[in-house]
């Protein structure tokens, strides 16, 4: 075992005081943990904004985080799940691969960048390029996005509650989008769709991950998708090169 | 990278603070920008004084300099001076001689700031190590920028940090790089505005202090800027009683702002501005891209 700061709360909670102890040995102590049993619980408290707070984490844990976190917080998230009891700055959950973040603030831009699965829930509001490049993960905001969000994104699947910013779904490939507020403005090749009842069912369940289970209708939501105008080249567009 | 910390009091007890409270914020933005720091500091008005703030250049000496402009320019020219960096308060009477008195000499000084108000140290080095150097955290003011430079566009120089300053009481600090910097700077030598270095950074300043001497507000000088620079930039501009924000519109360069009732602060990083008292009820949001946000007293 490493010799680090730390003391066990109720239930086998460790805690991390990052005014005591450092992220990189919070990083290394999750890092070295099982990947294949449950492993006690983690709280970390008395954050200043830190940078890459719970990175790059493979273990099945649930990890409490008390406090405003810095950029990609939770980054490359694998099984965890981690709840972040502020704000994110940017890229929090930048490239989850499973698992799930449940940030009870506002989350800054590039929230769950090339997400490739798992579940980021967001609160409050997130900003900028929300789900860009997006490959497979789900993200739920119960706030509004920013501009230019889940721009070139591959895969997976974006429900926001409010509205977005500029140009959403800008050279959106297969990702779905389901938005209940205002679209500010599509980005180019991205189209409001029809919603039939797999659309809906699939909205279900990801309301029902995000603890909206039969709260929130899925009727109020518009789905937004590619028009799959841009995929391949147009030889009709041959003076434009 | 870059660091940007700003820093707005709307109450006035907390004045004599705001070097302290800007310094620390800086502090934690030492690593987005080590290689040299500045900060402009609106302190108060000295009634019939201009401030003008130089750098020295080389080994020139100060005291000799100061001596020499008593007796050429007005003899109740005063000096104070830290290291390399001075403030001269002129006369207002004889401010545009003086200011005419430092450019002829650029072998010897450089001119980074003017105004009532405003006064502006910056140097090479470490930001907390600048900030110490100037004892900023002495400092009383109703309003303070600063910045951590990474350089990109131009040379680690003293007088190359941020903020500029293009017109008295104006001053500008910039997070991102300005394409067209080159073509614009002799547009703006043109038109009268003098931009005195290289730095693409100081051409947004000196657009905006066109714009403002036309008559134009902060606010709409700051929307005009959106049509005419090219490139990315987070700005955060000084006036004699007012803060500005600016993001291009693709908001490349991160921004987030606070606000309670005593202070609006802006700063690269939230860990910027934990220090800040009040700000766990803070009303804290990321400025909208291509939407231009401003304070005055």
């Amino acid at each position: 075992m490493m010799t680090i700061q730390t003391h066990k709360a109720a239930k086998n909670e460790t805690v991390f005081d990052l005014s005591q102890t450092s992220v990189r040995d919070l990083n290394a102590f999750l890092h070295q943990l099982p990947d294949d049993i449950p492993c006690d619980p983690v709280r970390v408290t008395h954050l200043t904004g830190d940078h890459s707070v719970v990175a790059g984490v493979d273990a099945d844990l649930d990890v409490q985080v008390d406090g405003h976190v810095g950029y990609f917080c939770g980054g490359m998230l694998r099984q965890a799940r981690l709840t972040i009891n502020g704000n994110a700055g940017q890229g929090v959950g930048s490239n989850i691969e499973t698992g799930r973040i449940h940030v009870r603030g506002d989350a800054s831009q590039s929230a769950g960048a090339t997400g490739r699965g798992g579940l980021l829930v967001i609160e409050g509001n997130a900003s900028a390029r929300c789900g860009i490049s997006l490959k497979g993960a789900d993200i739920v905001v119960k706030g509004n996005i920013g501009h230019l969000s889940a721009f070139m994104a591959q895969s997976g699947r974006l429900v926001v509650f409010g509205d977005t910013g500029d140009s959403l779904g800008d050279s959106l490939y297969e990702a779905h989008i389901y938005v209940r507020g205002s679209v500010t403005s599509l980005g180019a090749d991205c189209i409001a769709k029809e919603m039939r009842d797999e659309h809906r069912k699939e909205l279900a369940d990801l309301l029902e991950a995000a603890g909206e289970a039969g709260r929130i209708d899925v009727n109020d939501f518009t789905r937004y998708g590619s028009a799959r105008q841009l995929y391949n080249f147009k030889v009709d567009n041959i003076g434009a090169y | 990278m870059c660091g940007i910390a700003g820093l707005f009091i709307k109450n006035k007890a907390m004045d004599a603070q705001m070097g302290a409270m800007l310094t620390q914020m800086t502090s934690t933005l030492c690593g987005r920008g080590p290689d040299s720091a500045g900060f402009a500091i609106y302190t108060e008005d000295d009634p019939g004084f201009t401030k003008l703030s130089v750098i020295a250049q080389g080994d020139a000496d100060l005291d000799g300099l100061h001596e020499q402009m008593c007796q050429e320019i007005d003899p109740a020219i005063q000096k104070s001076a830290t290291g390399n960096n001075a403030v001269f308060r002129v006369p207002d009477a004889h401010a545009a001689q003086a200011i005419e008195w430092i450019d002829a000499r650029p072998a010897k000084l450089a001119l980074i700031g003017q105004g009532k108000r405003l006064e502006m140290y910056k140097d090479v080095g470490y930001p907390d190590d600048v900030a110490q150097r100037f004892s900023i955290a002495q400092m009383r003011g109703t309003h303070g920028i600063a910045h951590t430079r990474m350089a990109t566009e131009s040379a680690v120089t003293p007088e190359g940090a941020h903020p500029f300053s293009t017109a008295n009481d104006q001053c500008l600090v910039h997070n991102g790089s300005i394409s067209n910097h080159a073509s614009m700077r002799r547009a703006l030598r043109k038109a009268g505005i003098k931009v005195r270095t290289e730095n693409d950074s100081e051409v947004a300043a000196g657009y905006l202090s066109q714009q403002m001497h036309e008559g134009k507000s902060l606010g709409d000088a700051l929307d005009s800027s959106l049509d005419v620079l090219d490139g990315f930039f987070t700005f955060v501009v000084g006036t004699e009683n007012g803060f500005g924000v600016l993001r291009d519109p693709i908001a490349c360069k991160p921004a987030v702002m606070a606000e309670t009732d005593d202070y609006v602060a802006f700063a690269s990083e939230y860990k910027s501005l934990t220090c800040l008292p009040g700000i766990e009820n803070a009303r804290v949001w990321e400025p909208n891209p291509a939407h231009s946000y401003f304070w005055e007293h």
